[in-house]
């Protein structure tokens, strides 16, 4: 089991550690509805050091990420950044992840923990260019610092002017007096904030002068569980659950990062998907019915007929609502469908709602 | 942690607090803390007579879904109505406000079979 460079914080603060993705990981601290309001209203870090880093370097840098990536590298400038996912060969997501644009012939890949191993065969078997590649997730250090107030602590330790770093772009500076710091805003939470990547032996140092500039806001530490709830309002996407191996991202209600303005892996048939319309699409839904929809829950429609999965849900804390997501056949998956949720045995009410659950008003 | 010394508990750490032929049943501090912050609890069993250790309810905390047992056989007389609204009780007052169910034991002797707080405390580690 792998650690991140925190792991004796961790254990200082009281977190609940669970093993994630060949990781052990806080799953917890104070308590998930707590960690959630924090990141929700004030401001919250996350080690999320596990999270898999690739520098993809050379002439044919941008020709390789073309073809492995959906969404259009060629748009990316430098310090832009684009959510993208690596189609495999059949149409479905091998991973889903961040392309970062360091310069014109150099990249950073951020990949989730679960695959980097499967990521990196992937990319390699496909570099036929003479790309360089650069594991670096095992000396690289992530936290996320997230919320309403992520700026105010963290411009207190840096020179960089962080207003001047819109979303999805990142800057790479000094930071708490360490060089070379990358700053992107960035999060899974949808509460505002960056994300900042370090090497390891930086890591207790940055984390504690966080903490320490955090203290008039509350500043806490988050777990795994609070980022699960914070995505889910969101209606992100989490590998694993929502999209695998076996969905499109069109299924995925990823057209967005699929770009037909350029060849690669799979595009043939993922046009060929979209021109003829999806059988299946993800949906958020709210239940109606008492009752919280979980991972593999069947999804029914008033007829008798299983109609699609669950893939993800959770009582939001912040709607006081269970919410979730899943796959149903695309005529089911109009706003205000009514659909129902097998719960231990009885098909509870559900209706399907926009993404995200959590609009900009809550 | 605290394990009320009057009280009987099971290994699938519920509590019972019998008087007489009338009982009352939660979880314990350790299980609430076990699970996390509780979001919901289910109890569609009022008005059954359910045997010792047959599931009377389910309890859901933010990731994890678990089911409730009958410390001892009884008829469940009522759920606590506190916790539809506000499930986090369970949590914050587990042996008080935040019971589960009240029953009315058909087996009384069957209160002889469960851990005392000291065996119980000794279980969990604590």
């Amino acid at each position: 089991m792998k650690e991140t460079a925190l792991s004796k914080i961790h254990g200082s603060l009281g977190a609940k550690m669970v093993p994630f993705a060949g990781y052990l990981m806080p799953v917890q601290y104070a308590g998930v509805n707590e960690e959630h309001f924090s990141v929700r209203t004030s401001v919250g870090v996350f080690d999320v050091s596990h999270m898999g880093e690739f520098i993809i370097s050379g002439e044919k840098a941008l020709e390789l990420l073309q073809l492995v990536t959906s969404n259009d590298v060629s748009k990316l400038e430098d310090g832009k950044i684009q959510y993208s996912c690596l189609p495999n060969e059949a149409g479905g997501i091998v991973d889903d992840l961040l392309v970062y644009r360091i310069s014109g012939n150099e990249f950073m890949l951020v990949v989730n923990a679960s695959n980097i191993e499967k990521d990196w065969d992937w990319i390699s078997k496909h570099n036929s260019f003479g790309v360089q590649m650069e594991n670096i997730s095992d000396q690289t250090s992530l936290l996320a610092v997230q919320g309403p107030k992520a700026l105010q602590v963290l411009q207190k330790l840096t020179e960089v002017n962080l207003n001047e770093i819109p979303y999805y772009t990142f800057k790479k500076g000094s930071f708490c007096g360490f060089e070379n710091i990358i700053l992107s805003n960035t999060g899974y939470t949808g509460a505002g904030g960056f994300e900042i990547y370090f090497k390891n032996q930086f890591a207790e140092k940055i984390w504690e002068a966080i903490f320490n500039s955090g203290k008039e806001f509350g500043i806490k530490p988050i777990g795994l569980a609070a980022r699960d709830t914070l995505r889910l309002e969101m209606g992100f996407c989490l590998y694993g659950n929502d999209i695998d191996d076996h969905t499109s991202p069109l299924e995925a209600g990823l057209g967005w990062i699929t770009k037909f303005s350029k060849k690669f892996i799979s595009s043939d048939f993922l046009l060929k998907q979209k021109d003829a319309g999806v059988e299946k699409k993800l949906i958020g839904f709210e239940m109606i019915d008492k009752g919280i929809p979980r991972h593999d829950y069947e999804i029914w429609d008033g007829e008798n007929n299983i109609i699609g999965k669950v893939t993800s849900g959770t009582m939001s804390p912040t709607l006081k609502l269970p919410i979730g997501m899943g796959y149903v056949k695309t005529r089911f998956s109009k706003e205000g469908t009514e659909i129902f949720i097998k719960i231990r045995e009885k098909n509870l009410k559900a209706k399907v709602v926009k993404l995200p659950f959590l609009k900009k008003n809550n | 942690m605290n394990f009320p010394a009057n009280f009987k508990y099971t290994k699938d750490h519920e509590w019972i607090n019998a008087e007489g032929d009338m009982a009352t049943i939660g979880i314990t501090e350790f299980a609430q803390g076990e699970l996390g912050d509780i979001v919901f609890v289910e109890i569609e069993t009022i008005g059954n007579s359910l045997q010792k250790e047959e599931v009377f309810g389910t309890i859901e905390a933010v990731k994890t879904v678990s089911d409730l047992f009958m410390p001892v056989s009884g008829e469940v007389l009522e759920s606590n109505p506190a916790i539809e609204s506000n499930p986090e009780v369970v949590n914050k007052n587990p042996y008080g406000d935040g019971w589960l169910i009240k029953i009315r034991l058909t087996n009384p002797s069957e209160l002889s079979t469960l851990l005392s707080a000291e065996e119980y405390k000794l279980l969990t580690g604590h």
